[in-house]
Parts: C-alpha cells; structure tokens; sequence
C-alpha cells in the first residue's frame, strides 16, 4: 500500500531529479523550446517541496493535489498547468483514502494523463510529455521499474516525431531530430516513483 | 445594465508589456471607455517572459463588477493556466470565461462591446468574430 509519505518522497524525488537535470531539460528546450524547461520546472518544485512541509498534507490525494496546485501557481510556462492538472486530477481520484493500492494509484494516474490530454489537446505521436506518460501508466500495473522504462523509451521515441503541439509545433519539420522535453521531464517525474518505492 | 455593472477584461499575454499596451490600445480605440474595467496580466511575477497564475487571478478579480469577466491570452501557457484555474473551480470569480478570440483584435472586439454595456455573451461574441476579419 502507497501512504502519504511515499507521495512525499516522490515529489522530493522528482523535485531532486528536476534539480540535477535542469540544465540537460533547458539544452533540449533550446533548438524547439523557449529554453526555459529546466529551470520553470526547478521553481515549480522548489515551491511544491515548501508547501508540502508548511502544509504537510496527510492523504495521497492531498499530498498530489497540494503539489499540482504549486505547479500551476509557480511555473510559468505551459508545463505548469500540464504537470499541475495531471497531479491535481491524479490526487482527486485517489480521493481521501490514507493509503491506496498500486493499481488505484494507476487508475487515478490515467484519470491525470486524461486531463492532460483534455488540457493540452495532445495524443500520443504528437511529440509532448503524453509520448512518456502514456505509456508509463500502461506499464505500472508491470511495477514501478517497467513503467520508468516504458517512460524512457517513449521520451527517446519523441526524436524522430514532428512536433504538433506547443511552441515546437512552429518549427514543421525542423523539430524532427530533437528529443521532447517534455517527454523527458515526464521521465524523470516517472522514475521518481521508482525511487519513492524503494524509501 | 447599470454603468457600474459592465463586464470585465483580462488580457492575459507571455509579456507584461504587450498586456498593457493592447490593454491601452483596446481602451483607446473604444473611445477611451473608461467604464469598462480593463486589467493586463502579462509576464511572470519577477517580470520575465511566461504566465503567472497569481497575476491572472488578482486582475480577475480587480475588474470583477459582478457581470462576468472575459479573459483573453495570447499563446500556449498563458491559455492552459486559465483552463488549469477556470477547472481549478474557485480562483477566478463566478462568471469568468475564457473567450477563444484573437489576442489584440479580440481585446479591442471585447473592450468596445462591453462599454455598449453588453452582457458577457455578446462580449464573447464580438470577440470571437474577431477571427473572421481577414486582412487579404
């Protein structure tokens, strides 16, 4: 069973995680991006981590929906309300349980990856954070390992793909070759639950 | 509709300085409309580049006279934070909406409407026909 506390430490996770690749986020957001990935993200889970100790939040779904709600408040870019809404929707469909299964826990995150799809109007193949989080959420019922992997690989996949959303999707064909950014913070948000599960 | 009661504007753009400017640009051409409540949400809290939701929220509610608020964004994170708020539920006032219209010539479209005293429909309306004015 996952508590509070293991959504804890996959924010902090994360949180840490957006700290050391910040630059790495920011280069691939340079040649298709506005350059600002990396270090958007940074503030937006620096604020998540302040208010998870001021408030300490003490249910998953509070524990999410806290987080999202930083994001939207704090980013500054589009994957604010992104991130914002898939953890905000994740967090209410886990509801005020004080401990959920992992397969309540990938129900609620699909309900999250829905909301995304919804926010941003994006599908899978249009070279955004959904080409990492779909396939994940199709993973965890795998475990926490085949859905970091699964996120990986659909990070790696964007390259070859056409950008048809976003800032990206200016560039035509100039944005095949590159790596989505989104996709890859998607990763790292992914792995973190790995990390959260091994405490 | 009573002088007081017009609906609202947020332009909600990626700069603090493009807000302002369409914001007096729109307010100029409508004749100065001083009645319409008009508020720029533009740029980043440190005053870069980007959205902030906290300055979006704050000129909802300054231009808010109980008859609706039309918000209208420019591009990418300025839109998904209002829908992101707007879904939130209860950050932006009863009555806010964001209108689907073309920044500059939509802002003008609103501002004039909503100093005929329009209700927030017709703003809408007049807005959203912005993106019908072809220029060729």
């Amino acid at each position: 069973m996952l508590d509070a506390d293991f959504f804890r430490r996959w924010m902090a996770a994360t949180a840490a995680s957006v700290d050391r690749e910040a630059e790495r986020l920011t280069q691939l957001d340079s040649p298709i991006g506005d350059a600002d990935h990396g270090s958007n993200l940074h503030r937006g889970f620096a604020a998540v981590m302040a208010a998870l100790e001021t408030e300490a939040p003490d249910t998953p779904g509070a524990v999410l929906v806290l987080a999202g709600r930083q994001l939207i408040s704090t980013v500054g870019g589009a994957s604010g309300p992104l991130y914002g809404t898939l953890l905000r929707r994740t967090g209410k469909a886990l509801g005020e349980a004080a401990e959920v299964g992992v397969e309540q826990f990938a129900a609620a995150l699909r309900d999250g990856v829905e909301g995304v799809k919804k926010l941003g109007g994006a599908v899978a193949g249009d070279k955004t954070m959904i080409d990492a989080l779909e396939p994940a959420v199709n993973a965890l019922g795998d475990g926490f390992a085949a859905a970091r992997q699964a996120a990986e690989q659909g990070a790696e996949a964007t390259i070859p793909l056409q950008a048809r959303k976003g800032r990206a999707s200016y560039l035509g064909e100039r944005s095949i070759g590159h790596q989505d950014p989104g996709a890859t913070s998607s990763a790292l948000l992914i792995a973190g639950l790995e990390a959260a599960a091994e405490g | 509709m009573s002088e007081e009661k017009r609906v609202g504007i947020v332009l909600v753009s990626h700069s603090a300085q493009v807000a302002a400017a369409v914001a007096e640009l729109a307010k100029g051409l409508a004749g100065g409309a001083p009645e319409v409540p008009v508020a720029p949400a533009g740029g980043t809290d440190g005053g870069g580049l980007g959205t902030s939701a906290e300055l979006i929220c704050a000129a909802a509610a300054s231009v808010d006279r109980g008859a609706g608020v039309a918000v209208l964004t420019d591009l990418g994170s300025a839109v998904l934070t209002v829908k992101a708020l707007l879904a939130e539920g209860d950050e932006l006032p009863d009555g806010a909406r964001l209108v689907d219209a073309p920044f500059l010539e939509g802002a003008v479209a609103a501002v004039v409407t909503a100093a005929t005293g329009a209700d927030l429909d017709a703003v809408e309306a007049a807005a959203a026909e912005a993106y019908g004015y072809r220029k060729v």
